[in-house]
């Protein structure tokens, strides 16, 4: 975004450094090394996934561990492809709900409800359109596996940069205003920085669940049509029938370094880079590091060639795409009676595409389905709701104490926190052959038993939050509740848990949030012909989108986000407020 | 007179000129709340003109105005010679807040205004070279604004404003974030920088509330009232610069100043001081410390219950903006008057700062009873019903027919506060209800 070089010095400083700086240094190396490396593997995978559909027959997806390499830089190039579409959209939806106030009152409602819309019960439609879209060619199955990596990621990164242009500091917008920005200079000097921060924090939950549909969404079965794609979740499937053990183990080894190198050669050094747009005027004491963040900011002929892009994005920022954009602000004040009419025809016009849509819904279902299907969903929501709830208690209640005993130990926490982060982005559906083997074999009731699934990846969204609260939990409260000799249950009610509470809600809802979404999964599970199935809501869809019942996967789909939006209205949102409002300690 | 002969005023055209100007925010089925009314002022070539006033006085939304960041409800603004429509080349901010990019370094700061105008980057470096060079920033280029000092970044706030060779300089507080020494060092570099020509500016206007700040650097003071803002008195500074704060002339007309803002000009009641009567009266949210403080220091040596405000706010390094709003609530309360520039105890006044803890209480529930219709009425409400249980909603939402839903938001915290105190009637945060009993 901003590549900007910050490196003016003296004439003659200039020409000193110049003259230390023609010859690449050590720190060059390594940096070009990296990037070729990185460019060669992307160019390989984007060939690969034009490749005509007939490919995927004549070579199919094996369980050749040489070929892991190559399934792991597929999956992650979707990956990739994903998150690049999320932050497209975000810039773009995201501005417009900020900009203007009529595109605000359909779009924001709108991220609201599609945040709780369980992702993969999408995958259904996206795959036949995107087939008929790109017949013939890999590529119409590998943009319905982006889709699905998508729809997981955008909405809370469009929220996040919404809100952060919602509430971009007086001061400088009155600064921005005064000197005549244009709305293009306004955008990347002011909003885009100033949303960073927020922006990279979400972006970075998002991936962490976006592995999760990497997987999911690679093997896909939808009716009589089955598509594989070169992938780690295409290995695990095909792994699961095949009833391999071994190669189940390879899949967790390269879900493990794959996540592992995501991490420290992207999120890493973006968060490293991006402290500095943090928008604080003190400094603050500690600095994310990263170490290939420092080797690229080291290399000297690195910087040297990206100088023609510092150049033509110094032009680009002169770029006025609109002339006068307080003129415009001025008169909108001006008819106001008339903007107030327009607003209520526009309210009327959403209204009634709105009640358009519920009408053709209900006509759609109302061929094929009866009272009694909408009953089995309803119940099936219902055991889906109350797994989830025991699920999130039973959680709490073990990760609460222990992230509340790590966080307080600052070395400790230091050296978990990373692991809990990398347990929450590492896709649990990769781990369920292990459980689905052992219920088979005990015999146990897959009602129960399945149900630990659900919140096996999401749990860790709970740990690392509250091992975040207690680390930032003040040291003068703590000490006061020492000289007080507060004890036991007194220290814990008292002083410990309403200081964790809001980073504890944070994690719960996310926590919740995502096992919803993989009880589609997770109620179903299979291990070669075995087949074990829990009733609830998730695995209602689940069995709809493999038949290719289209209309029970809507209904099921509907169901699911009104259950999920009323559990977040009713439940989540409340203890939200007030924890925002009650017990903030900064 | 002024020393600055060079830049003699032309009178004939003032370079920004503000005619019958009026802010008025419509508040819906409020009413409206008139911020700026009738203002006239002419800010000639080769002057620094001070706008004095309280905080809430209107002062900043004349600037705003001024620079176009605000349109005026009623009458024109021109710059010039022709009417100003939005921000303009000509005119610069400096804010409070020094409201700088920090993500931006020192020099990218402060040629952000230039890239806004297009200027390619080879020029842009050279003339933000010198802005930086002139304000005394060099070394620093490459800096981020979280790595300097407040003075520092004031500094980055002035080099900006100035690399855009603006005729008029517009400063909104620009030292009232600063600690005293600072901000008086920054004081003389820019007197300095003016006097001697070195700044490529016609003239400055500064709002401020600092009233020694305003008679140090200004050739002339506009003094602003409160409720609606309005220019209540203008003041001509003929010392020559550099000035002499000890200077007799110079005290004089601080002494001056203090009694023109105390005085209540115009008001009807003794409550003039806060907008609103009755129980509509919008109060500051002062709390019972600060309030008996007071109290406590002017009944005192030295002062022993009549104080000169002056000397009074130098001795508790308070500036006026905090002073006042104190001294005023303590008005309303009738514990104190003020009148030409001192503040005098009443016989209560003296009572309570001899009293014990339960006397004081107690006198402070008596006054509120009395002078304080807001609370007077929450008791009456709590006396009558059976349940002795009101909640705060009610007398919010009574409250905003008659003010903003800040002011009634902070009105009611005051209330709350001073019952509170007085336990007068006790307030529970968590039901949003008052109540008459407090938790024994």
């Amino acid at each position: 975004m901003a590549l900007l070089s910050d490196d003016r010095r003296r004439p003659s400083a200039v020409i000193a450094l110049a003259r230390a700086r023609i010859l690449p240094n050590g720190y060059d190396l390594i940096a070009f090394a990296l990037i070729l490396a990185l460019a060669v593997l992307a160019a390989h995978g984007m060939q690969a996934m034009r490749a005509p559909l007939a490919v995927l027959d004549a070579q199919p997806v094996t369980l050749d561990p040489w070929l892991l390499p190559e399934y792991a830089l597929r999956s992650t190039l979707r990956m990739f492809a994903a998150i690049i579409a999320s932050l497209l959209f975000t810039f773009i939806v995201a501005t417009l709900a900020a900009k203007s106030r009529r595109a605000e009152m359909v779009i924001i409602p709108a991220l609201d409800i599609l945040q709780s819309v369980p992702v993969l019960g999408f995958l259904t439609f996206t795959v036949t359109f995107f087939m008929g879209l790109f017949q013939g060619n890999q590529l119409g199955a590998e943009c319905a596996a982006i889709f699905a990596i998508f729809t997981s990621q955008a909405w809370n990164m469009a929220f996040s940069f919404y809100q952060s242009l919602r509430t971009v500091p007086r001061d400088l917008d009155e600064v921005s205003r005064s000197f005549g920005l244009s709305a293009w200079q306004r955008f990347w000097r002011l909003e885009a920085p100033f949303a960073t921060p927020g922006l990279i924090w979400n972006t970075m939950m998002s991936m962490s669940g976006g592995w999760f549909f990497v997987v999911a969404s690679e093997a896909i079965t939808v009716g009589d049509t089955t598509v594989r794609l070169p992938g780690l979740g295409s290995w695990l499937s095909l792994a699961i029938e095949k009833q391999d053990f071994a190669a189940v183990g390879w899949a967790v080894l390269a879900m493990g370094i794959v996540i592992a190198l995501y991490d420290q050669l992207l999120f890493r050094p973006i968060v490293a880079w991006a402290d500095k747009f943090r928008f604080e005027q003190t400094a603050s004491q500690e600095k994310p590091e990263s170490w290939v963040y420092s080797l690229l900011t080291r290399a000297h002929a690195l910087r040297r060639l990206l100088k023609p892009v510092a150049y033509l994005w110094g032009r680009l920022m002169l770029l006025r795409l609109s002339k006068k954009p307080l003129l415009a602000l001025s008169k909108r004040r001006d008819n106001k009676a008339a903007s107030t009419f327009i607003d209520y025809l526009w309210l009327a016009f959403i209204a009634a595409v709105g009640a358009w849509g519920v009408w053709s819904v209900i006509g759609y279902l109302g061929q094929t389905l009866a009272w009694a299907d909408v009953g089995e969903a309803v119940a099936g929501g219902f055991a889906t709701l109350l797994r989830v709830v025991v699920l999130i208690a039973i959680a709490s209640l073990i990760w609460v104490p222990l992230g509340v005993w790590i966080g307080l130990r600052p070395a400790l926490a230091e050296r978990v926190q990373p692991l809990a982060q990398f347990l929450a982005a590492f896709p649990a559906n990769v781990l369920f052959p292990f459980a689905v083997v052992a219920i088979v074999a005990t015999g146990a009731s897959p009602n129960v038993w399945l149900s630990p699934l659900m919140i096996l990846g999401t749990q860790w969204y709970i740990l690392f939050n509250v091992i975040a609260g207690a680390s930032a939990f003040p040291t003068d409260l703590r000490e006061a509740a020492s000289v007080y000799r507060l004890r036991s249950w007194t220290w814990w009610r008292r002083a410990i848990l309403p200081g964790i509470f809001p980073y504890y809600i944070t994690g719960a809802l996310t926590a919740s949030g995502g096992s919803w979404n993989a009880s589609i999964v997770a109620e179903v599970a299979s291990w070669g012909d075995t087949k074990l199935e829990a009733f609830g809501l998730g695995s209602y869809i689940a069995k709809a989108t493999e038949g290719g019942d289209f209309p029970r996967v809507v209904l099921g789909i509907a169901v699911m986000s009104l259950f999920v939006t009323l559990f977040n209205r009713t439940l989540w949102r409340p203890l939200y407020v007030f924890a925002e409002r009650r017990l903030r300690l900064d | 007179m002024s020393t600055v002969i060079t830049r003699k005023a032309d009178t004939a055209t003032p370079l920004v000129s503000v005619a019958r100007v009026s802010q008025i925010y419509d508040k819906g089925a409020a009413g409206s709340l008139t911020v700026l009314e009738n203002v006239d002022l002419d800010l000639r070539p080769g002057e620094i003109v001070g706008l004095l006033g309280r905080s809430g006085s209107g002062k900043s939304t004349l600037l705003r105005a001024i620079a176009g960041l605000v349109r005026p409800s009623k009458g024109t603004i021109s710059f010039a010679g022709s009417p100003l429509v939005g921000p303009t080349a000509g005119i610069a901010v400096v804010f409070q807040s020094f409201a700088l990019f920090p993500w931006l370094t020192v020099l990218q700061n402060v040629e952000l205004g230039l890239e806004a105008q297009g200027v390619l980057p080879a020029e842009r470096r050279k003339s933000a070279l010198a802005a930086i060079d002139l304000i005394g920033l060099d070394g620093f280029e490459s800096a981020y604004p979280k790595e300097l000092s407040g003075g520092m970044r004031q500094r980055v706030g002035l080099a900006r404003a100035l690399v855009v060779h603006p005729r008029v300089l517009l400063m909104d507080e620009p030292f009232s974030a600063l600690d005293v020494l600072t901000a008086e060092t920054l004081r003389t570099d820019l007197i300095d920088l003016w006097t001697e020509g070195r700044m490529p500016i016609e003239s400055i206007l500064m709002v401020t509330h600092n009233i020694e700040e305003a008679v140090l650097m200004c050739d002339r003071i506009l003094i602003f009232g409160s409720n609606p803002g309005r220019i209540i008195a203008e003041i001509r500074v003929d010392m020559p610069q550099p000035r002499n704060r000890l200077d007799p002339a110079f005290r004089t007309l601080v002494e001056d100043i203090y009694a023109r803002m105390t005085a209540r000009t115009g008001a009807p009641t003794r409550d003039g001081h806060f907008p609103g009567t009755g129980i509509g009266i919008s109060l500051p949210d002062i709390s019972t410390n600060l309030l008996a403080g007071l109290i406590e220091a002017v009944a005192a040596e030295p002062y022993r219950g009549k104080a000169d405000l002056p000397p009074l706010a130098a001795e508790l390094h308070l500036e006026i903006d905090d002073l006042f709003p104190v001294a005023e609530t303590l008005q309303l309360l009738r514990f104190a008057e003020l009148e030409g520039g001192d503040i005098k105890l009443t016989a209560p006044g003296l009572r309570f700062a001899g009293g014990d803890v339960d006397e004081r209480k107690r006198l402070f529930a008596q006054h509120l009873a009395i002078y304080v219709p807001l609370a007077a009425h929450i008791r009456r409400v709590l006396d009558e019903r059976p349940s002795h249980q009101a909640p705060a909603r009610r007398f919010r939402d009574e409250l905003e027919d008659h003010m903003s839903e800040d002011y009634a938001d902070t009105t009611l915290k005051a209330v709350i506060t001073w019952a509170r105190y007085a336990e007068y009637f006790a307030y529970d945060e968590n039901a949003d209800l008052f109540t008459l009993e407090n938790p024994s």
